[in-house]
């Protein structure tokens, strides 16, 4: 079977960008980055459960400009999937597929992901 | 009680062998970590600048470290049908896709254990000294 001469679908390229469209592959995108961003939680624990000079090593490095960075990515993509994934069982009620809803709850998980990010790194840093 | 469809339990299969499964999984662990997630943020600003006493006090206490596994377990199965997802969409040669999804399931199960290791060892070195 040659799967090479099949006619395909049109593919991304075709579509004008849309903002659902993006929020879409940005769920899939911050799910991806959540993934490897695990180790940051797991390295925490056990760092915490193996002594003071780990753990001293990950606060370090958290704390470290490059592990900050990292650390505000993580926390935006952690709300933005969740807020995404609220979105997602929302629809699994069969409710919310009408065009102007589609459109706010896309407004909704950027702009609520990025306002919930900056007000949580406020926090941190007030209470830090 | 059990989510699957009555059809779905006759067969035992989804349409494509498991999908139905790995669709209700995937719905009810991200229900679950609605709340852990929240939970997890909570957590993490508590403990920002945190001495390792401090912190080991903190995750050693009941409630904290019953909520850490819990959102250990949950984020390993979700992370694990997420990827799988993934992978399955974009990996395209039967071979690599085979690796890839073991490779997936061998670091979801690392994450779940290494986690819930680090978690149970802070409880009963808290509960030692105690």
């Amino acid at each position: 079977m040659n799967v090479q001469d099949r006619p395909l679908s049109p593919h991304l390229q075709i579509y004008r960008p849309m903002l659902t469209m993006m929020m879409s592959i940005a769920h899939r995108i911050t799910g991806g980055a959540l993934y490897f961003g695990t180790l940051l939680l797991i390295w925490w624990l056990v760092a915490a459960a193996v002594g003071p000079e780990a753990f001293a090593t990950a606060q370090w490095f958290m704390g470290s400009w490059i592990g900050m960075l990292i650390l505000l990515g993580f926390t935006w993509a952690l709300l933005h999937h969740l807020l995404g994934g609220i979105r997602h069982l929302i629809w699994d009620t069969g409710h919310g597929f009408e065009k102007e809803t589609l459109e706010w709850f896309a407004r909704l998980t950027l702009g609520g992901s990025l306002v919930l990010t900056v007000l949580i790194w406020i926090v941190g840093f007030t209470v830090g | 009680m059990t989510l699957r469809t009555p059809l779905s339990r006759v067969r035992g299969l989804g349409s494509a062998g498991s999908g139905t499964g790995h669709f209700i999984s995937i719905r009810v662990t991200s229900l679950a970590l609605i709340p852990l997630t929240v939970f997890f943020l909570v957590a993490v600003i508590s403990q920002i600048g945190a001495g390792h006493g401090e912190a080991v006090a903190f995750i050693g206490s009941p409630v904290v470290a019953i909520a850490f596994v819990l959102l250990i377990l949950a984020t390993a199965h979700h992370m694990r049908l997420g990827m799988q997802e993934i992978i399955v969409d974009y990996v395209h040669g039967e071979g690599l896709r085979m690796i890839a999804l073991l490779a997936n399931a061998v670091f979801a199960w690392l994450i779940a254990a290494a986690g819930v290791f680090a978690v149970l060892k802070i409880v009963f070195t808290v509960a030692a000294g105690s």
